[in-house]
């Protein structure tokens, strides 16, 4: 079954200065599917997660997200995606509920939908309790799950997750990933950056990002196989050691 | 340690932003108080009121205007007009002289002026009556065939002739300076520490709580010292602020309070447990009161006595009142040893509770 | 505009959650105006003159006690000789020394003058020219009712002088302090507090979730900026309500005229908040920033010192300062009772400032790095 292409991206290069950030990234992701970015710190994803997002311009390169040109009409493309930040980005002076006013309010939804969606979101978090409470008396795994929803609630056509689970408990993640699943099967795209390499087992497809280029795009399963791997942490190591001895 | 001292000017040379608040604000300071804030008169706008309109009025204006302190505005018509010119502020003062006027004098009729200033500003209104008024009475000297009457007062400035803002700006902004720099930086620099974690790195470490202190405040001494040295330089080539006693006792003086601004710079970081806390702190119960109450530009004695109290609770009060005698009275210890020995107690009071609550901490 | 609601919503959520904040908003009008008011004072009384006499005549205890009389001075100590007199100038316990010579009396009734001197410490250059202002005052007034009147000394007086203060008769310096502290309260609120949310937002990282978000940036900006517009005019009134009661200082314009500036005023100096908090990322560099500007504004604003007795450059730099035209604007409607016709320059003027600042800081303001 071919899907079509929600994100279509051709030669993205981003330099700060001398320094290029994303070197030449070409890739495209389909409707519905769950993509990740693997790579270690500063290796470039969340510069890229960033352009495709409208937050930062690309230096060159063609890229199109849900069918809109980055550079002409970024404002078209806020309308139709999801964003959480790599920074934790929920009022943390406004409670649940209020953030979902907030957030829901500045997408442009209806208040009875604001309304529908808070009581929806907390039933399926089990956070019912949490309505009322300032964010920054919730522990910070809810708060990760609420900054999904609250991402999600305006029913984008793809969300895009910088870095979701840093500093959140297994069983918490493990949570947050069948949100993830339960999202992409609701017709959702779903773009996320990680640096767990047994995250990038769960993602349909990975990208594999070193110092700024793309070193290997696949299936987990395919790239196992073509880098003579058991697990996505070999297939990591390995092409890190190439890169190195490459430079070396 | 050295390589613990050089750390912390990194720290600071890289955060370009402080640097060029702490070197440009004192410098844009002096500046600015040497050359725009003046209290001086000079042009005021008025208007005359003429409804003689003869030579001896017209000779009275002339010597108003000759004098340098008043601009001629506007010759007014008619009384209403005069309310009309000072809503709009246009004009400080208006001067009237009656019809007939000269004939009136001629005659020994006392013909009579009549002076209407504006006192929103109250301070401007009073000086520049004062100077029509003497102008006024030059002219009566004048036609009376130059004879002196009554009790004629010679005035005299000291320390500062020319009356130049400066003199009072220089020994202020020193001031200040040192205890932003000292107090200021030196609790935020140490609350960072705190705040970052690297505080208990330094701790665990072979140095002595003394040494990381002591590493921490020596570059903000050297800062500010080079700032005091750069002020005063400033103050003496452009605007000619003497420093008339002895510098070596100005520059012993200095020490002194730098030191108590930095035991009560440690003493705020030992309190505080942020930088946003230190630096609250810093601003409110430092900057502000050094502004207000320390008789840097508004003297103390002129304020209500709870706060007379309260400014003399402020170290920079008593370093103000030191460096002005020194600089510009020129004289010794002898006059200001209460004063010197004010800031030592003050000093060993807020390092003694720095200390102590640094061991708390440490327990 | 629904957007816009969602925002302002949310500000005045977080204004009144945060007890800091709150307690700085309705404080700060009462701590400026008792402390400013009576600290920031310019206001020369009570100097305290030290009289050196060595006439000791009744025409020289005359003089003197024709000083102490006056509310400007207090009664202070007799010294014989100016050197020990001067001594309490290097202590700083004297502002001003009257000096009467011997023959003082005899000079008078024989010659029809006799000279004094009046030393004054000028370190304080400003209040040394008032001080002395004063003493000439007090020494005419003594010439022309005790000389002339009482004591039949016959001097020539061609020309009689007369005087008058107006809108302020017996020249209270706090009249003339209370509108500007206002003009300080509503800046420190449009400028310093508005410039901290925006920046805030930044440091905690929230504005990127509002960045990817479709609202448009003069939706967010006037979001951002409206409650703190609305607290600042709030304030405001709370602080003329003060200044009314505690103070009892004359507003004898229109109030509404007051609040018709105030508006425009303010958003001139959230412009520059805002302009601030594009160039800075983080609260405390913003708030260095915004107190290094805002000194350097009030310094030059004709707050303290008139802007006529300042230099023409820095004359020509008020021109471009929006607090210099609020100040002069808030003494005249509140002092002088003066009209929309009066004040209409500077309202012209803040209009035109505030349109192209605004505009500057949300052409500045980027969605996109």
């Amino acid at each position: 079954m071919k899907r079509e292409n929600i994100i279509e991206v051709k030669d993205l290069t981003k330099k700060f200065g001398n320094f290029t950030a994303n070197d030449k990234l070409t890739f495209s992701v389909r409707k519905g599917e769950v993509f990740g970015f693997l790579g270690a710190n500063g290796a470039g994803k969340t510069t890229a997660i960033k352009i495709l997002c409208g937050l930062s311009k690309p230096t060159s390169g063609d890229i199109s997200v849900v069918g809109y040109d980055v550079y002409t009409q970024p404002e078209e493309i806020k309308k139709n995606i999801g964003y959480m930040s790599q920074k934790f980005s929920l009022y943390e002076d406004l409670t649940t509920a209020e953030n979902f006013r907030f957030f829901g309010g500045i997408y442009g939804l209806k208040k009875a939908e604001i309304k529908q969606k808070t009581s929806f979101y907390l039933q399926q978090l089990d956070m019912e309790n949490a309505r009322d409470k300032i964010i920054q008396s919730v522990p910070l795994g809810w708060k990760q799950k609420l900054a999904f929803s609250i991402a999600v609630m305006h029913e984008p056509d793809i969300v895009f997750l910088d870095e979701p689970t840093s500093g959140v408990d297994p069983i918490t993640r493990r949570q947050f990933w069948d949100m993830i699943y339960n999202t992409a099967r609701e017709g959702i795209t779903v773009f996320l950056t990680t640096h767990y390499m047994d995250e990038a087992e769960y993602c349909e497809r990975v990208t594999i990002l070193v110092d700024g280029r793309i070193e290997a795009l696949d299936t987990p399963m395919a790239l196992k196989k073509q880098f003579g791997g058991s697990s996505m942490e070999e297939v990591f190591v390995k092409l890190a050691r190439k890169k190195l001895t490459v430079d070396g | 340690m050295k390589g613990f001292i050089i750390k912390e000017f990194h720290h600071i040379f890289r955060d370009v932003r402080t640097m060029i608040i702490i070197f440009g604000m004192p410098v844009v300071q002096i500046l600015l108080f040497g050359f725009a804030i003046t209290t001086e008169i000079k042009d005021a706008k008025i208007a005359v009121l003429d409804h003689s309109k003869d030579r001896a009025t017209r000779e009275i204006t002339n010597k108003l205007v000759a004098s340098g302190y008043f601009l001629l505005e506007s010759d007014l018509q008619s009384y209403d007009e005069i309310e009309e010119y000072f809503r709009k502020g246009d004009i400080n003062e208006v001067v009237i002289f009656e019809s007939n006027f000269e004939n009136k004098l001629k005659k020994n009729e006392q013909p009579s002026v009549q002076i209407i200033a504006d006192a929103s500003n109250p301070n401007t209104a009073s000086l520049l009556t004062n100077y029509t008024i003497g102008i006024l009475s030059d002219y009566q000297q004048q036609i009376s065939g130059g004879k002196k009457q009554g009790v004629i007062a010679e005035t005299k400035m000291l320390y500062n002739s020319e009356l130049k803002g400066v003199f009072m700006f220089v020994p202020g902004v020193i001031t200040i300076l040192l205890m932003l720099v000292c107090a200021m930086m030196t609790s935020i620099s140490i609350a960072r520490e705190k705040e970052l974690g690297t505080m208990e790195v330094l701790l665990v470490s072979p140095l002595k709580p003394v040494q990381i202190i002591t590493g921490k405040v020596v570059p903000y001494v050297l800062l500010s010292f080079i700032n005091a040295v750069t002020i005063l330089l400033l103050g003496y080539f452009v605007f000619g602020v003497p420093v008339r006693g002895s510098l070596i006792l100005l520059l012993l003086e200095s020490i002194l309070f730098i030191v108590l601004a930095l035991s009560l710079g440690i003493f705020i970081s030992t309190i505080s447990k942020t930088q946003q806390v230190a630096l609250m702190i810093s601003l409110a119960g430092l900057m502000l009161p050094t502004i207000l109450l320390s008789g840097f530009i508004f003297p103390v004695e002129n304020m209500p006595v709870p706060l007379q109290w309260v400014s003399n609770l402020m170290p920079p009060r008593w370093f103000i009142i030191i460096i002005k005698t020194i600089m510009l009275k020129g004289v010794g210890l002898a006059y200001i040893w209460k004063e010197t020995l004010i800031l030592f107690g003050m000093t060993l009071i807020f390092l003694g509770l720095g200390i102590k609550n640094f061991k708390i901490r440490l327990e | 505009m629904r957007n816009i609601s969602y925002i302002i919503q949310k500000e005045f959520i977080q204004l009144f959650r945060n007890h800091v904040m709150l307690r700085i908003i309705i404080l700060m009008p009462v701590i400026q105006l008792f402390i400013l008011a009576y600290a920031a004072t310019f206001e020369i009384k009570k100097i305290r003159l030290v009289v050196v006499d060595q006439d000791h005549s009744v025409t020289s205890r005359d003089l003197t006690a024709h000083f102490q009389g006056s509310p400007f001075y207090k009664a202070g100590k007799h010294y014989d000789s100016y050197k020990i007199a001067e001594n309490d100038i290097i202590h700083g316990s004297a502002d001003q020394i009257l000096i009467i010579p011997a023959g003082f009396e005899k000079d008078l009734n024989r010659e029809g003058f006799s000279q004094v001197q009046v030393v004054t410490d000028a370190i304080n250059g400003s209040a040394a020219s008032l001080m002395s202002a004063y003493s000439l005052a007090i020494i005419r007034d003594f010439n022309e009712r005790i000389l002339l009147q009482e004591k039949n000394i016959q001097f020539g007086q061609p020309i009689k002088i007369q005087y008058s203060y107006w809108y302020n008769p017996r020249l209270d310096y706090i009249n003339f302090m209370v509108p500007g502290i206002l003009v300080l309260l509503v800046t420190l609120i449009g400028m310093f507090l508005s410039s901290m949310a925006l920046v805030r937002e930044k440091e905690i990282g929230t504005i990127e979730q509002i960045n990817v978000s479709p609202i448009r940036k003069y939706q967010f900006i006037i979001g951002k900026l409206l409650p703190f517009w609305v607290v600042a005019l709030a304030d405001l009134a709370f602080g003329l309500i003060l200044a009314k009661l505690a103070f009892n200082i004359p507003i004898v314009g229109s109030i509404g005229l007051i609040f018709l500036m105030a508006m425009v005023y303010l958003l001139v100096m959230q412009g520059i908040g805002l302009l601030l908090s594009t160039i800075t990322n983080t609260q405390q560099q913003a708030m260095f920033l915004s107190w290094f500007i805002l000194v350097v504004l009030i310094l030059m604003s004709g707050l303290f010192t008139p802007i006529e007795s300042m230099p023409h450059w820095a004359q020509v730099l008020t021109w471009f300062n929006p607090i210099a035209y609020f100040i002069e604007t808030m003494r005249m409607i509140m002092l002088k009772g003066s009209g929309f016709m009066d004040v209409m320059k500077s309202f012209l003027i803040l209009s035109t400032l505030s349109i192209f600042i605004l505009s500057l800081a949300i052409w500045r303001y980027r969605k996109v790095v």
